[in-house]
């Protein structure tokens, strides 16, 4: 049992208690919603965003927005979406999950866990303030390069550098606090080997996020110097380089485009066997896979660059780099679909998501393989085809993750089973939705429609006229999204069993639904099944 | 339900939310206080230095009483020996960002030694860029002139710099002779060897004051005078920083020894202010062959 020091007293006022308790709360189920909960209203506040470039651009020139405001729509919506909405849905996600996976009674460290979560809504409060300040909001872009974002930059963004240190100490306090969690808290005989998936993944991910959130730290604070206390970081008159700005931020962007995709890939490795009622096909290699994809992370960042200056070698080097991380992304492929293969498969909505999530993903990984050959790049660069790239690893891959996580935890979480047949509708909307938004920027980017611009050649309008007309229709998806979680939290079917899927393995299913505030007090036993003991020999 | 608690999981704490306002706060008047004071944007007024020290100030009574809660914690006896491993590796993964944060301004500093300055002056196929934009720029390191025309002394090795790398290396190893003195329970020797460390860092402090003095006084090095400067006081800043905030870790551990705290069983906080420690140091060595030596 856990001893607990309880400090609030109980005859408190009941709305005074329950402000506390949410702001006071160490328990990772409580934080873990907490941080759903954020990310949920700020992919509500980013996709406004998106709806607001989306109008501006249905048709050729200037409708509603001056350029200076969807500059600013622009960024925040990349902002937004990487920051607030992706980042703090998976941690929540690994909040909920982890110490149910792993049999421990909490996070190693719970305070901590409060505090990297209460950090975030008030480093958000200070990036979206930004908008209501003399000068507007950031408008450099999501990737704010100098000297867009240092000479030419608004005097807001010094708020918006500040909001970013915030949000890297929330992000490196939360990785440690996972980090310590699955490499401390397991249940006696819980094996590195013998965790789920999505505690490897996010294993993983809390590394990246150690490794590349610091690096963001070094990169806005180089701007804010070069901002305000005249050094020459980013300025080649003083012997600096505007370029040194893309090498240091994307050291840290490309480590930070795997912390928003590994958890997913944790997510279908858990959802995928359940609902084809066999084993995951190639555990070991899943794993070595996911390392593979993590070190490959951090000598790829070039590719991002290809157009800005780079001796021949580097890019070569940069380009080779890249296409190998299509190898173990490839095995995960192959990994998924050979689970597939002769289950007894239903597609209940959590196995459509995680469908949708392999297929859709894998579209985005070869636009992504096609970015990466350097001459190829040379025309694909900031052009509308990179949008739809990063789109299609990032909606069906992050999003359509979390959703199908959502949808297979919650029974578990709230004792309380959504709609199926809602369930069925919002994932085909969703997708139909998703490929009419995002599958014409292929070919507006590719016949050389730039990104960031709030204006287009008229030759651009049809396949913009399509994908204002998805993003529209995505939109309301996720007013449905937010009805079916609301309906199945009100007046959902009651479960009872534990064991909420036929076919799904771990010990958060041996925990009653919903599960109780406090769970594994005492550690539970692990049973060395079948296959597990196969794999353990090899 | 009798058995002995596996780990302490507290139920609710208000160190956090204090934390949280307290860095929002902190974040909040040091922009303000930026644009108030500096020349770029101008803004109106003096409230940004007040808002900023307040954040400060309550940062550290958000972490004096964070820290007094685990301590009255610890002396309790309520942590298990599990509970000490979490601690440990949250302090060894903090201390792993800590290097990836030093990394970037590494960074920064390889890229102009290797690339941008060398470019500048024309190295590989950047004849044309040198020849329209920056004829007469020569490539040197420390840079002496950038290529706008700002001049600079550079910081010689073998002064104050050597003498100060003498003290941290020095102070590494009293900070280490205080571990094994608690090891074997002689808190005489124990606070003997803990006072020289942080007399050391604070002897370190001192003369990184004075070198600054010198450099913006009789050398012309300052932040505004390029590439050379601006990686010079990040870096060498940065680490200042770090000594400062290592300082004060070691000498509240001085005081807890004075209190009669840690055994030589249970002392995570002292060891973990001594790996921090070793870090600055680990950092300083790094500093002193990249920045002033070679």
């Amino acid at each position: 049992m856990i001893a607990h020091a309880d400090t609030i007293p109980k005859q408190r006022h009941p709305l005074i208690a329950f402000i506390l308790r949410w702001l006071l709360t160490t328990n990772h189920k409580e934080i873990g919603t907490l941080y759903l909960c954020l990310a949920f209203l700020l992919f509500f506040i980013g996709g406004a965003m998106a709806m607001v470039v989306r109008l501006e651009l249905f048709q050729p020139g200037l409708q509603f927005t001056q350029p200076d405001f969807y500059n600013q729509m622009v960024t925040l919506h990349g902002l937004i979406m990487v920051f607030g909405a992706v980042m703090p849905a998976f941690v929540g996600l690994a909040n909920w999950l982890v110490p149910l996976m792993i049999g421990a009674p909490d996070m190693a460290l719970p305070r901590l866990n409060n505090f990297s979560f209460w950090i975030l809504p008030f480093a958000f409060i200070l990036l979206l303030s930004s908008m209501f300040m003399e000068g507007g909001a950031p408008n450099f872009g999501w990737t704010f390069y100098a000297p867009l974002s240092t000479t030419y930059g608004p005097p807001s963004t010094d708020y918006f550098i500040l909001g970013v240190h915030l949000m890297g100490v929330s992000s490196v306090l939360g990785a440690i606090n996972v980090m310590v969690t699955i490499l401390n808290m397991r249940a006696p005989g819980m094996t590195l080997f013998r965790m789920p998936l999505f505690v490897w993944t996010w294993l993983i991910t809390a590394f990246l996020l150690i490794m590349a959130m610091p690096v963001l730290a070094g990169a806005v604070t180089m701007m804010l110097t070069d901002r305000h206390f005249g050094t020459s970081f980013f300025e080649a008159a003083g012997g600096g380089d505007p370029v040194l700005f893309q090498h240091v931020f994307w050291f840290f962007g490309h480590p930070e485009v795997y912390i928003m995709i590994l958890p997913g890939f944790g997510i279908a490795s858990q959802i995928i066997p359940t609902f084809a009622r066999k084993k995951l096909f190639g555990y070991h290699s899943m794993v070595y896979a996911t390392v593979a994809i993590a070190l490959l992370s951090f000598i790829v960042w070039g590719h991002h660059m290809f157009t800005s200056g780079m001796p021949l070698a580097a890019e070569l080097f940069f380009m080779y780099a890249t296409m190998l991380i299509a190898v173990p992304t490839g095995v995960k492929v192959f990994n998924w679909v050979a689970t597939l293969w002769r289950g007894s498969i239903t597609f209940e909505t959590p196995m459509l998501f995680a469908l949708g999530f392999v297929i859709m993903f894998t579209i985005g990984g070869f636009s992504g393989l096609m970015l990466a050959l350097v001459p190829a790049d040379f025309q694909y660069h900031d052009t509308f085809f990179v949008v739809a790239h990063f789109h299609y690893v990032l909606y069906p891959g992050a999003i359509f993750g979390t959703m199908a996580a959502v949808y297979y935890w919650l029974p578990k979480w709230s004792g309380r089973m959504y709609d199926e047949r809602l369930g069925k509708i919002h994932f085909w909307t969703a997708t139909i939705a998703v490929n009419l938004t995002f599958f014409p920027m292929h070919f507006s980017g590719l016949a050389g429609m730039p990104r960031r611009v709030v204006d287009y050649s008229i030759a651009f309008a049809d396949f913009n006229i399509v994908s204002s007309i998805g993003a529209g229709l995505l939109g309301l998806t996720q007013i449905l999204f937010l009805y079916i979680i609301v309906k199945a939290l009100t007046s959902g079917e009651k479960v009872t069993d534990a064991q909420v899927w036929e076919g799904a393995e771990g010990l958060e299913w041996t925990l009653p639904s919903p599960a109780p505030l406090h769970s594994f007090h005492t550690p539970p036993e692990i049973e060395p099944d079948e296959a597990h003991a196969a794999t353990d020999k090899a | 339900m009798g058995e002995t608690p596996r780990y302490y999981v507290p139920h609710t704490s208000v160190w956090p939310i204090v934390g949280s306002v307290a860095l929002f706060v902190l974040a909040y008047g040091l922009a303000t206080m930026i644009h108030q004071s500096t020349d770029k944007v101008a803004a109106e007024g003096t409230h940004g230095v007040w808002i900023f020290w307040t954040g400060i100030a309550v940062v550290a009574f958000m972490l004096f009483g964070w820290f007094g809660t685990v301590i009255r914690e610890s002396v309790a006896g309520m942590n298990s020996g599990l509970m000490d491993r979490s601690y440990r590796m949250g302090m060894q993964w903090f201390i792993v960002s800590e290097i990836m944060f030093f990394a970037a301004f590494f960074g920064a500093l390889f890229y102009a030694r290797v690339i941008s300055v060398p470019w500048l002056a024309g190295a590989g196929n950047n004849l044309e860029t040198h020849t329209f934009l920056w004829p007469d720029f020569a490539d040197t390191w420390p840079l002496f002139m950038t290529p706008g025309g700002t001049e600079t002394e550079a910081m010689a090795a073998w002064g104050l710099p050597f003498i100060n790398t003498v003290i941290l290396v020095t102070s590494s190893v009293t900070v280490t002779f205080a571990h094994w003195a608690l090891k074997k329970a002689q808190r005489i020797a124990l606070g003997i060897w803990l006072a020289i460390t942080v007399l050391l860092g604070c002897a370190f402090l001192l003369l990184q004051v004075i070198e600054y003095a010198e450099a913006y006084e009789e050398l012309g090095l300052t932040l505004g005078s390029g590439i050379y400067g601006s990686t010079f006081f990040l870096l060498t800043g940065f680490h200042g920083a770090h000594v400062t905030m290592g300082t004060i870790m070691l000498a509240v551990m001085l005081f807890r020894v004075f209190s009669g705290h840690f055994t030589p069983k249970n002392h995570f906080a002292f060891e973990a202010t001594s790996w921090y420690w070793h870090f600055v140091d680990v950092v300083w060595l790094f500093l002193f062959t990249f920045v002033y030596w070679f």
